[in-house]
C-alpha cells in the first residue's frame, strides 16, 4: 500500500488516477483548487473503497507557491510518509489572449510551469534522503516543440520537461522516480471547446490507466498513447526553416 | 456551431449553437445566451433527437460522475446523474447487487434512465426504472433545486420520470438495487417457428423467469426466432471464469453492411445457431449486454445512418398488431437483425409521458435508405396507431405531432412542469402545430 499525492486532483486525468490508485488499496491526499469539487471526489471516492483506506484533502491555490511546504507536511500527517506525488494541475491558455497580453502570458507560465518547479523540487528534497518514491508529472506533447498555435503552454511544458530531465538525473543516485508523462489530445473539460474529436483523442480513463502502469514500472519518459512518440518524433526532426512556415 | 454531438443511431445529424457542460452537481446551471433552449446530453445513447437541440444548445453532464452514498445493507444507491451504469455495476455487483432494471447497454447515464424511464428484459416481472427511484434533485433553469420523491414534490417526480429531460436536468438520483448471489445468470433459450409458438413459449417463460427477451427474424413473416430467459444464478460452489474481450468498429464505415442479402443471412445463421438444450450459466455481462462487446458498433450502419423503432401495442391486439407489422417488415426486404420483442408486464409506470405498458414492444433497426425508410415507416405507425400502441420517444428520429399525442394521451400535463429554457429536436417536432 502507497501514500499517494495528487495536486490538482478533481481535473479528469487525475480523477481518473486516483479511481484506479483506491481500487489498487493505496492511501490518497488530494490538493485542488476548488472545495465543493474537492469534496464530490472524497466522497465518490469513499463511496468505491472497500477496504481500509484514508483519503484526505486541502484545498489550495497552486499559484502560491508559500503554501506548498505546508501540503506536504499536511500529507504526511494524514497519510504517512508519501510514496508517489501525481502533479495534474494546470490549465490551457488561450494563446491569441496570451500574445496580447504579457501579464496573461507570464500567469499561465506560473500555473503550467513555475508551480510545478516548486512542487516537484520540494518532492525531490523528501524523496532524496528516505532514497525512495516516485514523482510524476503530467507534460504534455506540446512541450516538445514550440508551434504557433499554442506555444505559450508549449514553453511552459517544455521547461517542466527539461526541469525533470536534470532533476531525473540527480535523483537517480538516490533511487528516486522521476516520471515525465506527455498525453496528446485528451478529451476533458479543458478541451471541451474544441468540436470534433477525431482518432487521435484519448479520454481521461485510458490516459489514467498508461500513467498508472507507468508508475508501476517506474518509467522516465511516457507517451500516452504510444503512439504520440512517433508523432513528436517526426514533429520534432523538421528542419527550423520548413516548420517556421507550416501553419501547426 | 457544432456538429460533434450525436445520438447513438446518428440521425439525424443536427448542429448544435452552444456545446455547454455543467462543472459540478452543486454548480450554477450553465445556459445559454438569450432565450436559446437547452437539453442535457448524457452518453449519447439514446436514438434520435430526445438528446439533442438542433440550432441550440445541450448541456453535457458527463462531469457529474460521483457516486454519493452506497448503502450496501439495504442495497439502495445515490450518484449523480452523468454516473454510467458500468460504473454503478463494477461497484455493487461485488457487494452482491445488481441495478433494479438495465437497458440493453450498460453505457447509459442513470439521469438517462430517469429520463427515458427504461426499461429491461425484467419488465414483466419489475416494472421499468422509475418503479425503483426514491428520490432525486431537480436543477432548473431558474436555480431552483427540487428533490423529488413520491412524498415531495411528487408533481415533478411524476413529470420528471419519462419525462425526456424537459423539465431541468437531473444532478443526482436515489434508487433502490437488487439482491444477487453472484454476478451470474442462469439462463434457457427456446427456439420458435411461429408467432403462435412464441406466445405461448412467453406465457410460460414469464411465470417461470424474471428476464425474458426474443429476437425475432424479421425477414420471415411467419415470425421465427429465439426466446431468452434468465434469472440471477444462486449461491454456486464455483463460479466461471469470465474474461471480457473488447472489440471496436474502428472506422466509420462508408456504406451500410446491412442489405436485403446480408440481412437474410445473418438471420439465417443466428436462427440456426446451436443452442444449449438445457440452463446454463452465463456472465452477467454477455447475458445483458451483447452489443456492449463491440465498440462503436452503430457504425455498422455506415455513413447514412439508420433509424430505430420501437413500439408497444395493447395486449388484447398485441397478436394481430405485431403479425401485421412483421408482414410489413418482411415485405419490404429492410431491418436488421436486431429485432427484439418482449412483452411489458402490468406494473403501472411512474412518470406522466413513459413509454412501458402493458402489452407487447417490438424494436429494430432500419437503415437509413431515405424516402423508403421514412415510407415503411410511416407504414408501420399507421399499424400501431390503428392498434392503439405507442413509439419510443428515446428511440424516435420522425415520429409526428399526432402519433406522438395518441401515444401518450396525458401529454397536455406535462406542459406545466417543462421548463422554460429547455427544449429538444424531439420535443419541438412533437409540438409542431398540425397541419
Amino acid at each position: 500500500m502507497s501514500n499517494i499525492v495528487i495536486f490538482g486532483a478533481t481535473s479528469a486525468i487525475a480523477t481518473a488516477c486516483a479511481r484506479d490508485w483506491l481500487a489498487a488499496g493505496h492511501n490518497l491526499f488530494l490538493v485542488g483548487r476548488n472545495a465543493d469539487k474537492l469534496e464530490i471526489m472524497r466522497t465518490d471516492l469513499m463511496v468505491r473503497s472497500t477496504q481500509k483506506q484514508t483519503i484526505a484533502t486541502a484545498t489550495a491555490d497552486l499559484n502560491d507557491f508559500s503554501t506548498h511546504e505546508a501540503l506536504y507536511a499536511q500529507a504526511a500527517q494524514a497519510l504517512g510518509a508519501p510514496d508517489i506525488v501525481l502533479v495534474a494541475h494546470g490549465s490551457l491558455p488561450d494563446q491569441k489572449a496570451c500574445e496580447a497580453s504579457v501579464e496573461l502570458t507570464m500567469q499561465e507560465i506560473r500555473t503550467n510551469a513555475l508551480s510545478v518547479i516548486s512542487l516537484t523540487t520540494l518532492a525531490a528534497n523528501l524523496f532524496e534522503p528516505q532514497r525512495e518514491g516516485t514523482i510524476a508529472v503530467i507534460g504534455s506533447v506540446a512541450g516538445d516543440r514550440g508551434r504557433q498555435s499554442n506555444y505559450v503552454y508549449g514553453a511552459a511544458k517544455g521547461m517542466v520537461d527539461i526541469f525533470l530531465q536534470g532533476l531525473r538525473n540527480r535523483m537517480a543516485k538516490a533511487s528516486v522516480t522521476v516520471l515525465t508523462i506527455k498525453p496528446g489530445f485528451v478529451d476533458t473539460p479543458m478541451t471541451a471547446h474544441i468540436p470534433t474529436k477525431g482518432v487521435l483523442w484519448s479520454t481521461p480513463g485510458q490516459i489514467g490507466q498508461g500513467i498508472i502502469q507507468a508508475v508501476k514500472r517506474k518509467r522516465n519518459v511516457v507517451y500516452l498513447p504510444w503512439f504520440w512518440r512517433i508523432i513528436m518524433l517526426i514533429i520534432r526532426s523538421i528542419p527550423e526553416a520548413i516548420f517556421r512556415k507550416l501553419a501547426l | 456551431m457544432r456538429d460533434d454531438i450525436k445520438s447513438w443511431n446518428r440521425l439525424p445529424a443536427v448542429r448544435h449553437q452552444h456545446v455547454l457542460d455543467i462543472q459540478a452537481r452543486t454548480a450554477c446551471l450553465p445556459l445559454p445566451p438569450g432565450k436559446e433552449t437547452c437539453i442535457p446530453f448524457g452518453n449519447g445513447r439514446s436514438y434520435g433527437d430526445v438528446c439533442l437541440n438542433p440550432d441550440a444548445a445541450v448541456i453535457r453532464t458527463r462531469a457529474l460522475d460521483h457516486m454519493i452514498a452506497f448503502d450496501r445493507e439495504r442495497g439502495r444507491i445515490t450518484c449523480e446523474g452523468g454516473v454510467i451504469l458500468a460504473d454503478i455495476l463494477d461497484l455493487v455487483t461485488p457487494q452482491g447487487w445488481f441495478p433494479p432494471v438495465t437497458p440493453g447497454t450498460r453505457f447509459v447515464t442513470v439521469g438517462g434512465c430517469v429520463a427515458n424511464d427504461v426499461h429491461g428484459k425484467n419488465h414483466h416481472d419489475t416494472g421499468s426504472f422509475g418503479n425503483h427511484v426514491r428520490s432525486f434533485e431537480l436543477l432548473r433553469s431558474d436555480g431552483q433545486r427540487l428533490i423529488c420523491s413520491t412524498e415531495q414534490n411528487a408533481d415533478w417526480f411524476a413529470a420528471t420520470i419519462g419525462g425526456l429531460g424537459l423539465t431541468g436536468l437531473i444532478t443526482q438520483v436515489t434508487f433502490d438495487l437488487l439482491p444477487i448471489a453472484n454476478p451470474f445468470m442462469v439462463t434457457q433459450a427456446y427456439r420458435f417457428s411461429t408467432l403462435d409458438e412464441f406466445w405461448h413459449l412467453n406465457a410460460r417463460a414469464e411465470r417461470e423467469w424474471p428476464y425474458t427477451v426474443a429476437w425475432i427474424d424479421c425477414t420471415r413473416q411467419n415470425g421465427r426466432g429465439i426466446l431468452f430467459a434468465g434469472q440471477h444464478a444462486p449461491p454456486q460452489p464455483e463460479l466461471p471464469v469470465w474474461k471480457s474481450r473488447h472489440r471496436t468498429v474502428p472506422v466509420d464505415l462508408p456504406f451500410s453492411c446491412i442489405n436485403s442479402l446480408s440481412l437474410k443471412a445473418f438471420n439465417e445463421i443466428y436462427y440456426r445457431q446451436k443452442l444449449p438444450r438445457d440452463r446454463y450459466v452465463a456472465h452477467y455481462v454477455p447475458y445483458f449486454y451483447p452489443l456492449d462487446a463491440i465498440e462503436n458498433l452503430n457504425r455498422i450502419y455506415g455513413t447514412k445512418a439508420f433509424y430505430q423503432y420501437q413500439c408497444v401495442l395493447p395486449p388484447q391486439v398485441s397478436a394481430d398488431g405485431l403479425a401485421e407489422l412483421m408482414r410489413q417488415i418482411s415485405r419490404s426486404g429492410m431491418g436488421s437483425f436486431l429485432a427484439v420483442l418482449k412483452t411489458f408486464g402490468t406494473r403501472p409506470a411512474m412518470g406522466t409521458l413513459s413509454f412501458p405498458r402493458p402489452g407487447a414492444t417490438l424494436a429494430l433497426d432500419f437503415p437509413n435508405m431515405g424516402e423508403k425508410t421514412l415510407q415503411l415507416l410511416n407504414r408501420l405507425d399507421s399499424v400501431v396507431a390503428s392498434a392503439g400502441g405507442a413509439l419510443y420517444p428515446a428511440k424516435d428520429a420522425r415520429m409526428s405531432a399526432a402519433m406522438f399525442r395518441r401515444g401518450f394521451p396525458q401529454w397536455e400535463k406535462m406542459l406545466p412542469f417543462v421548463d422554460p429554457r429547455f427544449s429538444s429536436g424531439f420535443w419541438s417536432r412533437v409540438n409542431e402545430p398540425e397541419g
